[in-house]
């Protein structure tokens, strides 16, 4: 069994081929990016790209994905981070963190095939990955900046539009 | 293939930073110190640290589960220091009382209960750069003030790094508390202003930071397994067939605690009995439990049957007053009897569970002389006091190193799953990793209770509030105590307001274990009581907010300088705030309604305001909250900020269809697909104003959660005309989209 994961091939043939993916990026691997939710597909907080495509890496047994290519959250970026990470750090989304990762893959998969998604787009790409802290308001304003940024508005201005947005409603001291 | 050494965090990293601890804002996990009990070099104090480079390490003292106090309590360090943020390098603080005091997640409190300490630490640190730097330069100390990570010597305009200075001012004495002038609120660089989380960076990366994260060579992996039916332990199991099945070390039983598991944080070392299957990897434990099969012993389970707890309970909360008198004020039964109307209402709560996205799992290793363990409990002291008490074995035994929780809101105050792990370590005589699944997470969890309140209030013939009755139902195990979360909330508003009030109290039968979820026993008390006092400004012709300003009574703080005892003045202003931003009293379109709510808990003065449309379907669209509060200070506002976005959010998901039932002492809610968690396009606009004031800061993770379910369902009764008083409210076939 030989699975490409971040453009390297890892020969997984001593592995059950029932175990699903998730399990084997996190306990045979060390790519712990991913997270364990819910194990049935509804969180989302272990969603990784099969051959770009955002998908629930606890419902897919590596049997299933011989030949096919991965990409985890270790893998979206290289040193630099991907503007769809660097928005999320700008709008300073997280509060614990543990969906993010699931967060971040399948917005980068949504602005690949959709640079720049109406709100009702993202919601739709985004509805199948919970945050139980909550974010969710923080998240789509880091998808619509992470989509001016690629759609050429240089960082800088897109931290402006962002400080402008956050003097709007901010404290009243 | 090699399962059992994973690539990730190694132990001796491990190991090391119980010295002083993890880096969590530069490059993932960092060993910052070798030696376990030596202070490290270039330490002011517990909290500080200064790196010759330039870097300013300073220790978060309590646990992080996405509260953000691992930002939030280095900021207020590094204000008084004078640090420059961009220098700070935040590491989590080793688990040592002596050093950091408590060390726990809870209550609201960290922020509130660290102030003055954190500013003292921080403000002693720069004290003694800066009389390091007057003896090195012959200069008067009071010729010397601090710019951002540096010392000024204003006459001379020479200045020095406290990377140049620190290792000189270790050799100064520590001052006391009286010696250093904190610093006045004008004065603050970093306090108020908007700072991301010390750990984002690591977040976005995906590096291994939680709970689930750790490992450890030689590491193993465990499932465990307990009786459905809660407190039943294992009598025999097929354990030789599982032991064969492929990947799996070994299967066995524990016998543990008859009986269901205690929420005495303090004192229970209460281990559920179940059967411990031991693997290669966790895949291979996964597989084996469904190939297990148990025999259990029920005889000391818990037989509850939620809709028979309900029954009871509502029963007996439509009688006006309840079997034992809680408290009495003024003279309630001449006021019913003079009052021109009686207002009643039953409302009821259902228990709910936590479900925190990173399901409970612990890595531990435990030989006969010592136990070690990795955990995102909220409270890692009493893991190692209640450690040392299960081993027998003294507390310098139990090293508990803390690692970041993936959600918590109350599920990890119990250390139950980390005395698991360190129990099955033990046998297996290796470190384990216990991993509970999802469906362990649901079904045996210490869930918020239920509730049910039997109100009733007086009103004068001008629609004044005279007098109010509730009697609170609460469940028992033990038919004294109300079991946590369930009992008398004990303060303020309305109880203490209102002149004439009578609470009494009703005991039903329940073993279902409970705890503090997310504003414990405020949650259930904002919704019935704000809910109630909606309903009685429209018997009285009023307008809502009008009523509760008036409701609120004089001009009063409690007990003076106690912040946690309520101010009618800090109250009436979030009201006016909140209902002047939500534009309170405009009109709406048919199907529309604003809904208000307001409570003071966890220190904090809170008021909100929903929008909401309902259709003919009895669908609810939350379109937009806006919350003012007062929290005194604030120290980051976009954590502060995220807190109570995220508090509207799990309000309504919670108030929507969460719902946990029982039957023959099980829980039927397994996984998400039964228990919904609110979801982005459900998610509404939310408006968060903090208003000023020169209080002290009290914590930011709970009160705004007690208002939601008042101010939906307020507006709700608005929008449509209906009084809902049951949660959640998909149990009158309200469906939020």
């Amino acid at each position: 069994m030989q699975i490409n994961i971040n453009g390297k091939a890892h020969d997984l043939s001593g592995a059950d081929p029932d175990m699903p993916l998730l399990w084997a990026l996190r306990d045979l691997l060390g790519l712990v990016g991913a997270k364990y939710g819910c194990g049935v597909a509804q969180c989302g907080a272990c969603t990784v790209w099969l051959d770009d495509i955002p998908v629930r890496s606890c419902q897919l047994p590596l049997g299933a994905i011989t030949g096919r290519e991965v990409t985890t959250i270790e893998g979206l970026a290289g040193d630099a981070l991907h503007p769809v990470q660097e928005a999320w750090i700008a709008h300073d989304v997280a509060q614990c963190g543990y969906c993010q990762a699931g967060q971040i893959m399948s917005a980068a998969a949504l602005l690949k095939r959709n640079p720049n998604p109406s709100l009702e787009a993202i919601e739709g790409a985004m509805a199948g990955n919970i945050c139980r802290c909550g974010t969710y308001t923080r998240i789509v304003d880091a998808i619509q900046t992470a989509s001016t940024r690629l759609q050429g508005l240089s960082f800088y201005e897109v931290g402006q539009e962002v400080a402008e947005r956050q003097t709007d409603g901010g404290v009243s001291v | 293939m090699s399962a059992g050494a994973s690539p990730g965090i190694k132990r001796r990293d491990f190991l090391r930073y119980s010295s002083f601890g993890l880096a969590l804002s530069s490059g993932g996990i960092t060993v910052l110190a070798a030696a376990k009990t030596a202070a490290p070099a270039n330490s002011l104090n517990p909290y500080v640290m200064i790196h010759d480079d330039g870097r300013i390490v300073i220790a978060a003292p309590n646990p992080d589960v996405g509260q953000g106090v691992n930002t939030a309590l280095p900021m207020i360090v590094a204000e008084e220091l004078d640090a420059d943020w961009q220098d700070v390098e935040v590491i989590l603080a080793p688990i040592d009382a002596s050093r950091y005091g408590a060390q726990f997640a809870g209550g609201s409190l960290s922020v509130r209960n660290r102030w003055d300490e954190l500013r003292q630490m921080g403000a002693a640190a720069r004290e003694m750069l800066l009389r390091s730097a007057a003896q090195q330069w012959g200069v008067p100390r009071v010729e010397l003030t601090t710019q951002p990570s540096k010392v000024l010597h204003t006459p001379s305009g020479r200045t020095a790094s406290f990377a140049e200075l620190v290792a000189a001012a270790t050799e100064q004495p520590v001052p006391a508390d009286g010696e250093v002038v904190l610093k006045a609120r004008a004065d603050y660089r970093l306090l108020g202003q908007r700072v991301v989380n010390a750990a984002a960076a690591d977040i976005v990366r995906g590096r291994p930071i939680f709970g689930i994260d750790v490992s450890v060579p030689d590491m193993v992996y465990a499932t465990y397994v307990k009786c459905p039916q809660v407190g039943g332990v294992p009598k025999t199991a097929n354990l030789d067939e599982v032991k064969a099945l492929p990947g799996i070390l070994d299967a066995f039983i524990i016998a543990g605690n008859a009986g269901p598991p205690s929420f005495d944080l303090r004192k229970s070392i209460h281990v559920a009995g179940g059967v411990a299957i031991v693997a290669l990897n966790t895949w291979a434990a996964i597989k084996a439990r469904r190939s297990l099969q148990v025999d259990w012993d029920t005889s000391a389970a818990s037989t509850d049957d939620s809709r028979a707890i309900e029954a009871t309970a509502l029963s007996a909360a439509g009688r006006p007053t309840g079997e034992r008198d809680v408290k009495r004020l003024g003279d309630p039964d001449s006021a019913f009897a003079k009052s021109s109307s009686i207002v009643s209402g039953v409302y009821a709560t259902d228990f709910v569970s936590h479900a925190q996205l990173e399901p409970q799992s612990c890595v531990a290793h435990a030989t006969s002389t010592e136990v070690e363990v990795w955990t995102s409990s909220q409270t890692p002291g009493f893991a190692q006091s209640t450690l040392a008490k299960l081993f027998e074995l003294p507390a310098e035994a139990i090293a508990v190193h803390q690692i970041r929780g993936g959600g918590g809101f109350g599920r990890r105050l119990s250390n139950e799953y980390v005395r698991e792990a360190a129990v099955i370590s033990k046998h297996m005589g290796k470190p384990v990793k216990l991993q509970w699944m999802r469906e362990d997470d649901m079904a045996f969890d210490f869930y918020r209770s239920p509730a049910y309140f039997g109100l009733q209030a007086a009103l004068s013939e001008t629609g004044e509030l005279t007098g109010w009755r509730n009697h609170v139902v609460s469940v028992s195990s033990d038919g004294e105590e109300a079991n946590y979360g369930a009992g008398y909330r004990g303060y303020n508003f309305p109880d203490d307001v209102v002149p004439n009030v009578h609470i009494s109290q009703t005991m039903v039968a329940s073993k279902t274990p409970t705890g503090a979820w997310r504003a414990p026993i405020s949650n259930v008390y904002a919704f019935a009581e704000q809910s109630f006092l909606h309903e009685l400004a429209e018997a009285a012709g009023k307008d809502h907010r009008d009523f509760l300003m008036a409701a609120l009574g004089a001009d009063k703080w409690f007990k003076p300088d106690d912040l946690a005892s309520l101010n009618t003045v800090r109250a009436r202003k979030v009201i006016a705030a909140v209902t002047q931003a939500a534009g309170w009293g405009r009109a709406l379109p048919k199907g529309r309604g604003l809904g208000l709510g307001f409570f003071f808990s966890h220190a904090g003065h809170v008021a909100e305001v929903a929008e909401v449309s309902v259709n003919a379907d009895r669908q609810v669209t939350v379109h937009e909250v806006w919350v003012a509060a007062d929290l005194g200070q604030i120290v980051n506002l976009s954590g502060a900020e995220n807190q109570f976005q995220g508090s509207i959010v799990d309000g309504v998901s919670a108030l929507a269809d969460q719902r946990i039932s029982i039957r023959s002492g099980a829980i039927e809610q397994t996984n998400f697909h039964q228990y919904p968690l609110l979801r982005l396009p459900q998610s509404p606009k939310i408006n968060v104003e903090f208003l000023a004031s020169d209080y002290p800061p009290s914590g930011a993770g709970e009160p705004a959660l007690p208002p939601v379910a008042p101010a939906i369902c307020n507006a709700v009764f608005n929008a449509c005309g209906e009084r809902i008083r049951s949660l959640p409210i998909s149990r009158a076939g309200f469906k939020v989209v």
